[in-house]
C-alpha cells in the first residue's frame, strides 16, 4: 500500500508541482506586479499626461511582446541567436580545456606554480573587454578575436576557482588514502579530482555569465559588417542605432534568457556529475 | 615495563601472521612553527604488545597526536625510534616513516570520501594497492559493511548518513586492509553518549574477531578504560608517559561493566593523574599567553 503511494508521490511531474507549491505562485505573481508597473510608468504619458522619470524613457511590455512577435520571424534574429551561442560555447570550452589541467596543474606542483602564477596574476587585472583592440589586430578574423576576449573572461574564473577549489582539499584526505597506500597517480585521479569537482562547476557556471557578458561587448565593439558582425550583442547595437528602442528590449531579453539557459545547462551537467552532492 | 601479552593471533583469511607490537624509544619532536620551536615530545618510550588495546589519554595539546602521526608517517620525528614487529619504522637514519596499508588511521572528523560510496571508500584500499580487482573489493566490502550492521546503506554517499554510520564504515575501510595496527584518534569525540556506546561496542566486536593492534587517543576516562587492555596517561607538553593503568578486566566486555566497582575504582585512578596534568597544562598556557 505504502509502496503503490510513494510511486505515484514520484511519478507527480515537475508541471504539477510547481503548479501547487505556493513558492512558485509568488515568483509568478511578482513577475506580473513588475510587468503592470513597468506597463503603467511607461504608458504614463499616454494616458496619464505627465512622464513618469527613467521608466517613461523605456518602451512598454505590451510594445516589447508586439516587437517580439514580430523579430521571432526574422531568420536573422535566430541567426544572432546561432552566432553569439557560437562564440560563446566555443570560447567557454576552450577555456574549460586549458583552464582546468592548468589550475590543476597549480595547485598540485608547487614549481609550475612558482613559474606561472606571478604572470597569470598579473594579467588577470585586465579586463577581457580591453583585450578587444589587440586581439582584432593579433588574430586573423574577427571571429576568432572575439573568442579570443570569451575565451579570457572563463579562462581566469575557471582557474582561480580551481586552484582555490583544490588546494582547499581537507589533508585528511590525502592522508587517509596515503596510509590505505595510495601512489601519487591515485592521490590526484581519486582524491583531488573528484575533490575539486565542486569549485569546477561553480568557475563554469560563474565563468559561463561573464561569458555572455564578453561576447556581447565584443559584439557590439567589433561587429560591423557581415564577417564577424551577426550575434545577439550585435543586434541591440544595430537597434539602438536604428532608434528602434522596443527591440533593443528584445535583444536583452534575448540574451538573458541565453544566459540563463546555459547556466542550467551547467548545473545539470554537475548534478549528473556529482551526485554526492544534494544541493548545486 | 609491564606489558600484556596477547598472543599473535594468524588470520586466516590473509594467511599472513597479524602482529603489530610497536616499539616507541626516546622519542623526541620538535615543532617549528613560525620560528618558534616547540616541543611536543620529549624523550617518550613506550612499549605497545601485539595485538593489545592501548589508550592514549592526557591534557589537550599534549602531543598524543604528533606520537600518532610519527607512527603513521605523517610527521617526522627529531629523535628517538618507532620500531614495528622489530623493524624500523622512523629513526635517526630516517626520520619520517613510510605511510603503508600497515598501520591505518581513522580521524577524529571522519575522512571518508564524500564522493565515493560507503562500499566504494571501504574497497579503496585494496583497490590502489592491487591486491583485490575493483568487483572482488566491492563485494568484499559489502559483506565486511554487513558484518558491521551496514548493509543497508552500503550504496549510499557519506553524506546520506548518520555520523555514526559513517564512522563504523570508516573503520570497515581500515581494516580491509588487514593493518597490523588501527590508529584512531579521538574517533567518537564529537558524538553523543548513546551513539558512543554503540561505537564502542562494535569496536570490540571487531577487535574480539580481529585482534589488531589498538592505538587509541582519547580525552574520555571511561571509554578508555572499557575499552582498552592498558591506560597511558600522558604528561602535559612535552608528553611523556606519566602513569599506565592496567586494565585485567576479562573479554568480552559489554556496558554492564560500567557500574562495576572495578570499573569505578580504575576511572578514578585514572582521573587523578590526568587532571594533575590538565591542571599543569591550564597554569602552562595562562603562561604562555601572558
Amino acid at each position: 500500500m505504502a509502496q503503490a503511494a510513494v510511486k505515484t508521490g514520484k511519478q507527480k511531474s515537475i508541471i504539477l508541482k510547481s503548479l501547487t507549491d505556493l513558492t512558485f505562485w509568488r515568483g509568478v505573481v511578482a513577475i506580473i506586479v513588475f510587468l503592470v508597473l513597468w506597463e503603467i510608468g511607461s504608458q504614463a504619458k499616454n494616458w496619464f499626461g505627465f512622464m513618469v522619470p527613467f521608466v517613461g524613457k523605456i518602451a512598454p511590455p505590451t510594445d516589447v511582446i508586439a516587437r517580439w512577435t514580430e523579430v521571432v520571424t526574422w531568420p536573422g534574429y535566430w541567426e544572432s541567436w546561432y552566432l553569439s551561442t557560437g562564440r560563446v560555447f566555443l570560447g567557454f570550452i576552450a577555456a574549460q580545456v586549458v583552464g582546468i589541467p592548468f589550475g590543476l596543474a597549480m595547485a598540485v606542483n608547487k614549481y609550475f606554480r612558482g613559474m606561472f602564477f606571478p604572470p597569470f596574476e598579473i594579467l588577470r587585472p585586465i579586463p577581457p573587454l580591453a583585450w578587444v583592440p589587440a586581439s582584432i589586430i593579433f588574430w586573423p578574423t574577427t571571429e576568432l578575436s572575439i573568442m579570443f576576449v570569451t575565451f579570457l573572461g572563463a579562462f581566469y574564473t575557471i582557474v582561480i576557482n580551481v586552484l582555490g577549489g583544490a588546494r582547499s582539499i581537507d589533508i585528511q584526505y590525502l592522508r587517509a588514502a596515503q596510509s590505505m597506500g595510495a601512489s601519487q597517480w591515485d592521490l590526484f585521479y581519486k582524491i583531488i579530482l573528484p575533490g575539486t569537482l565542486p569549485s569546477i562547476f561553480i568557475g563554469a557556471a560563474v565563468g559561463m555569465g561573464i561569458t555572455w557578458e564578453v561576447v556581447l561587448a565584443g559584439e557590439m565593439i567589433s561587429g560591423g559588417g557581415q564577417q564577424g558582425g551577426g550575434g545577439l550583442g550585435f543586434f541591440i547595437w544595430s537597434s539602438y542605432m536604428g532608434g528602434v528602442m522596443d527591440q533593443v528590449i528584445v535583444g536583452m531579453i534575448s540574451i538573458g534568457l541565453a544566459g540563463y539557459i546555459s547556466s542550467s545547462l551547467i548545473r545539470y551537467i554537475g548534478k549528473v556529475c556529482m551526485p554526492w552532492r544534494r544541493m548545486f | 615495563m609491564n606489558t600484556v601479552s596477547a598472543p599473535s593471533v594468524s588470520n586466516p583469511q590473509a594467511g599472513v601472521m597479524t602482529k603489530g607490537a610497536i616499539s616507541i624509544r626516546n622519542v623526541t619532536k620538535v615543532y617549528d612553527p613560525g620560528g618558534v620551536n616547540v616541543l611536543a615530545v620529549e624523550d617518550c618510550s613506550l612499549e605497545i604488545a601485539p595485538g593489545e588495546v592501548c589508550m592514549i589519554v592526557g591534557p589537550s595539546g599534549c602531543g598524543k597526536t604528533t606520537l600518532l602521526n610519527a607512527i603513521a608517517g605523517f610527521h617526522s620525528i627529531t629523535s628517538g625510534q618507532i620500531d614495528l614487529d622489530g623493524e624500523m619504522l622512523c629513526g635517526p637514519s630516517k626520520p619520517l616513516a613510510d605511510q603503508g596499508a600497515d598501520r591505518v588511521v581513522v580521524f577524529q572528523n571522519g575522512a571518508l570520501f564524500p564522493w565515493k560510496t560507503l562500499a566504494d571508500n571501504v574497497a579503496f584500499g585494496p583497490v590502489v594497492q592491487g591486491t583485490m580487482t575493483k568487483a572482488e573489493a566491492r563485494d568484499k566490502a559489502v559483506e565486511m559493511l554487513a558484518e558491521a550492521g551496514l548493509s543497508n546503506v552500503a550504496g549510499k554517499y557519506p553524506g546520506e548518513v548518520s555520523s555514526g554510520m559513517a564512522r563504523r564504515a570508516e573503520i570497515v575501510r581500515a581494516l580491509i586492509n588487514d593493518p597490523k595496527v588501527l590508529l584512531l584518534d579521538e574517533p567518537y569525540r564529537a558524538m553523543d553518549g548513546l551513539t558512543k556506546s554503540i561505537m564502542h561496542e562494535s569496536l570490540l566486536e571487531v577487535y574480539d574477531r580481529t585482534k589488531v593492534t589498538i592505538f587509541f587517543i582519547t580525552h574520555d576516562l571511561e571509554e578508555a578504560i572499557f575499552l582498552g587492555d592498558r591506560v597511558i596517561v600522558m604528561t602535559t607538553r612535552p608528553a611523556r608517559t606519566k602513569k599506565i593503568v592496567d586494565v585485567k578486566i576479562e573479554r568480552p566486555r559489554d556496558y554492564r561493566l560500567l557500574s562495576s566497582e572495578e570499573f569505578r575504582v580504575l576511572v578514578e585512578e585514572t582521573k587523578e593523574a590526568v587532571h594533575e596534568e590538565a591542571v599543569k597544562a591550564f597554569e602552562a598556557g595562562e603562561r604562555e599567553l601572558a
